[in-house]
Formats: C-alpha cells, structure tokens, sequence
C-alpha cells in the first residue's frame, strides 16, 4: 500500500501558482514546495509540470534545480519525475558510477511489473539515446554482465500458471548452485531471468520445502565475487520485494553516515507502492518505526520531505 | 483418351508454387471416366501403378499436392492477422521445428522495429503464456540459444547519433573474434554476441561499413557459413541482401517445401520494402501459380499502400 497522503481535491494550477510563489524572489520556501509535491501523486505531478510551463513558459524541474541543493534537491527531482523516467535516471547514474551499482539496476529490473520495466525502457532511449541493455553491456563484463543484461531485457510472461515439474527442477539446479558455490551461471541466469515471477516464486517455495531454508539464507553474507554480489539482490528482489527493500532501508540508515542515495531511492521509489508494508515489515525487524529512525538520521528539508512521503502527518 | 497436351496441362498445373485452379477446372470437369483413366497413366507425378496393375494414388505426391493447394491459404492467414500475433506465431513454429528454422527467429527479431518486437513479445504471452525468451530456452540446447535469446530480448535504441569511433573498434572486436579465434566458437564469444544484440541498428550499419573499409571484406562474407550468425548481420545491416537470397532460394529447382513457404512469409511481411527496393517479381512471375500467384503479385503491387 502507498504512504503518501494525497488530498480529495487538488488544483493542479494552484499548486504551480503556491509553487512559482515558493521559488520567486530571495531564497526559497522549501516547506511549501514539500507540502505540495509531497501530497501529489505521479498523475498529478505530471499535471502540476504542465500547468506550471503553461503559466510561466518555464520547466519546473530545471526551476527546482536550480533553487534546490543537496539531498533534498536530489529527492525533490526524483519524486517529481515520472515513475519511468525516473528509473530510467537511477538506472543510468548507476550505471555511469566509476564502480557500477549492479544492485540498483537488480533492483529496477527485477521489482518493476514486466509492462513497467518496458516502458522504463523506453524512458531510458528517449532520455540518453542508447538502449538500456546496450549502456548495462557497455559498463559490465564477464557473468555479471550477462545476468544484468539479461535481467533488463527480460519481458516475463505475468500470468498466474505455474508447472510444479519445472519448479522442482530448478529448485534443484539453484540448489546445486548454491550449495557447492560452483555457480553454473549459465543455467542460474537462464531461470532467473526468463521464468515468469510466479513460476520463480513457486520455485523458490519448493527450495525451501525440499531444503528446509530459504535460498536468501543460503546466500547469505556480503562477500564473494561480483557475480554472487550481484546474484543476491537478484533473488532476493525476485522473492520477496517488501523484504529486500526493507534490509535496504534498514543499512542505509545503520551504517556510519547514513546512505542518502539508498534512502532516497526506496522511499520516493515505493511511497507510492508498497512502502505501507515495507514500513511495517521495518517496524518488526527492528522494533522501531521507519519514521522515527528516519527522523533520527537525516536533517532538514530533506528530513521533512522523507517524513512527508512515508505519510507523517505535517 | 486423354491428348497429350491435357495430361501436360495437368502436370504443369501443379509444378509450380501454388496450383493453377483454372486450368484444373477446365481440364477435370470436362474429363470422363476414359479420359480420366489416361491422365492417371500418364501423369508422371500423382499416380503410380502398382503390382496389381492398378493406378493409385502416389501419397507422397498427394501430399506434396496439399501443400501447394495450401498456400492461398496460409497467405490468406498470413496476411490478415494482426502483425504481432502474426510474428508471435511464426516465431513459435520455428522454435518448435528445429534449428533449419532458427533463422525466422533472427529474421523477427532483427528485420522488425523495436517496437513491432516489442508487440510480437506481448502477442507470444496472450497466445502461448509463456515469453519468448522461456521458450527459447527450454525447446533450444545447442549453442545458438544465447545468440537467439539476446536477439529476441533487444529493445534497440532507433535514431541517430552513431559514434564512429566505438563502431569502429567494435568491428575491430568482431574481426579478432572471427579471423583470430577459432570460427565455431563465434556463438559462445560474448562481446560479439552483445554487440549484436544491444547495438542500434544505425550503430551496427555503421560498424559493417567500417569493418568493409579496415578489411577489405564485408562482415557478411566474412561469416559465410556461419548460419544465424550471417543471417543476423544480414539482417541488421543489409536486410534487402537477406531477403533475396531467401526469395532466391524459394524459387529455386529443387528448393524444399520450407524454402518455397518462406516466399509467403517475405512478401507478405516485407511487402512495403520490396516496393521501395523495386523489386522485380519477374524471377517469381513465372514460377507462381493461379490464386496463389495472384495474391502474391498484387501484394506486392499495392506494397505502397499505407
């Protein structure tokens, strides 16, 4: 379920008037730009940036860079964009890094629906000119790049069938895999990438049936070479979404110097999908509400602005 | 009895793509029984006489027959569905035939635009409920799967903007990978695979020109031999080269009933191109028959019609 507290009734040409309000003049009203794209959907966002380069023949992104700094403005720009063109950005400074974030296009690739994932995909050749897979090869090598070019390229089936013989198999192939830590990427590529998310989630459930652990469990640890760094967050994305995302936030906010990147990501990624649940899987985890832990380590406009897409009351 | 010229007509009525309804109309329904019993001796193709003295029917002949009355048929077909469903199915008959056909897997994925990819990959869901690339996979153990695999996976960035310089040295890669290495082990050689299968289609047109330049060969020549490999340069780079030779080989003497189907498959799909590349159907003209030849022509004479 979404945090975010979107009113019955908005005006979207009211909203671009409080926003030009918010940026003109001296230094900028930050708490009114959060409550306003803090309390707006994608839909209404989208409205907002039109009626806002209708009023003042201006874009309202390049305005809030340009007043904007720092963490916030960073959040402030990936909350406003579309949902897929906002994965296409993330995707591509992940990419781009001098050490690549494999997890983050794991994550991408494997948390969005197969027509979501598409149309990401198409937000990436409109905004950088190179398909997505072709950047992800450009910047990967050896196994990690086939699984990571695989997995964005992927268009899986979403239907409900699933055939018990196939889970069977595979479970038995990833276990061989993970058991003996002789990975035979081939065929763990292959599985993870092409059988639907239901089909693997079937696979996945007999693994633990037939070995009395999850395969996450199995693959524990934060070491190992590239290839295994990279295949972790992919099971664990394709497993249980809610859980990964919930380990996500909870070492952004553990390690010394919180990861801003990392807690920026989520919330703004999933405050409209399922941070509700991620929230409580948190609170579970770790006996501490998601807020208050949140609150705790950031500051400011940017503090304000998480707050107010996890659904905090202003 | 049967003149001479008749059981030539009717041998002739059935010795082409597709089958010449109207002179089997006029033969067979003038035709009594006398005059029927001396086409059956003499034809050379549908009737053999056996120990008995009787003539009966050659059924491997009279399957061969059904083919050919199939044809209008399966353009029909071919012609009417909606181009994803249509891909989609072609796409799974190929997967299901074996690897003679893989190349209609290459020529789906790399003669049509991302997004009419895109589509045909939606299409296969609704139809066969699983993806392209779970079929592939799962009917396909050789060594081409990664090759197909990739090609059916591509959403090809389509628009300008090449930078040569990496065109370049990627033909450099892909030249080592094919004069330096050893030839069969090109499907396994995962740079070329990835250059292939994620480049645009301008980059890759790019890259064959300066593979021609820096070596004196085209990359097409350079693979001859090699299968899908060829068929996916081709494809990419040189889609009309392709095509003919495909077109070619239907038409020829002794081409076999998959080469003469893929000639439906390529007028139909590819009707638009063989207007703008001015194909002459002379080469095929002569060898089409009746309803069938009918169709074909005027397909690719109203090619231009949007």
């Amino acid at each position: 379920m979404a945090t975010i507290d979107v009113p019955e009734q908005v005006s979207v040409l009211a909203d671009a008037e409080a926003l030009r309000k918010a940026c003109k003049g001296w230094g900028t009203d930050e708490k009114a730009i959060i409550s306003v794209l803090g309390h707006r959907n994608a839909v209404q966002r989208k409205q907002i940036r039109l009626a806002y380069e209708d009023l003042y023949q201006e874009d309202l992104i390049k305005r809030l860079e340009s007043e904007l700094s720092g963490d916030f403005e960073k959040a402030v720009y990936r909350w406003i964009l579309d949902p897929a063109d906002r994965d296409a950005v993330l995707a591509n400074v992940a990419i781009k890094k001098l050490s690549p974030d494999h997890h983050v296009i794991v994550e991408i690739s494997c948390t969005r629906s197969p027509e979501e994932l598409l149309v990401v995909r198409r937000a990436y050749q409109a905004r950088y000119k190179h398909s997505l897979e072709e950047d992800v090869a450009a910047h990967t090598k050896g196994d990690t790049r086939k699984l990571l070019v695989a997995l964005v390229s992927a268009f899986r089936y979403d239907g409900e069938e699933i055939n018990t013989r196939v889970a069977n198999s595979e479970a038995k192939i990833l276990h061989e895999a993970v058991k003996d830590k002789e990975f035979n990427h081939e065929e763990i590529i292959r599985i993870l990438s092409t059988r639907s998310k239901m089909q693997l989630m079937a696979t996945f459930n007999r693994y633990r049936d037939d070995h009395g652990t999850t395969i996450t469990k199995n693959l524990e640890g934060d070491s190992g070479d590239e290839f295994l760094k990279t295949l972790r967050p992919t099971i664990r994305c394709l497993n249980d979404p809610k859980k990964y995302f919930e380990k996500v936030l909870r070492n952004s906010i553990r390690r010394v110097g919180t990861d801003e990147d990392a807690l920026t990501r989520v919330i703004v990624t999933r405050a409209e999908k399922d941070l509700k649940d991620v929230k409580e899987l948190y609170y579970k985890r770790n006996s501490v509400p998601l807020d208050q832990a949140v609150a705790k380590d950031t500051t400011g406009d940017y503090k304000a602005l998480l707050l107010t897409l996890l659904g905090k009351e202003d | 009895m049967a003149l001479p010229v008749d059981i030539e007509a009717l041998d002739k009525a059935f010795s082409g793509i597709g089958v010449d309804e109207k002179s089997l109309i006029s033969i067979l329904t003038n035709s009594n029984e006398e005059h029927k019993k001396s086409l059956r001796k003499g034809s050379s193709k549908l009737f053999i006489e056996d120990a008995k003295g009787f003539e009966r029917s050659d059924q491997s002949s009279i399957k061969i027959l059904k083919h050919q009355f199939k044809r209008f048929r399966d353009a029909v077909m071919l012609s009417v569905l909606h181009p994803w469903e249509r891909d989609a199915r072609l796409i799974e008959k190929a997967i299901r035939k074996g690897p003679k056909h893989y190349n209609v897997i290459v020529e789906m994925a790399c003669t049509r635009s991302s997004d009419q990819l895109l589509g045909a990959r939606k299409a296969y869901h609704s139809l066969f409920h699983h993806s392209i690339e779970e079929h592939l996979v799962t009917h396909i153990k050789g060594r081409e799967r990664k090759l197909l695999v990739a090609l059916v996976s591509a959403y090809r960035f389509d628009g300008p903007g090449v930078n040569e310089d990496v065109a370049k040295s990627e033909a450099q890669i892909l030249y080592e990978a094919i004069n330096n290495g050893e030839k069969n082990k090109l499907l396994d050689h995962e740079d070329a695979i990835m250059i292939l299968a994620t480049r645009s289609k301008q980059h890759l047109q790019a890259l064959y020109q300066h593979y021609n330049q820096s070596y004196d060969k085209t990359l097409a020549q350079d693979l001859e031999g090699e299968g899908i490999l060829k068929d996916t340069v081709e494809c990419l780079c040189t889609p009309q080269t392709y095509f003919t030779r495909v077109l070619e080989a239907a038409v020829k003497e002794d081409a076999d009933e998959e080469s003469k189907r893929a000639l439906t498959r390529v007028i139909v799909t590819q009707k638009e191109q063989l207007v703008k590349e001015g194909f002459v159907p002379n080469k095929i003209q002569d060898i089409l028959l009746g309803l069938y030849k009918d169709f074909m022509l005027a397909s690719i004479a109203s090619g231009d019609i949007k």
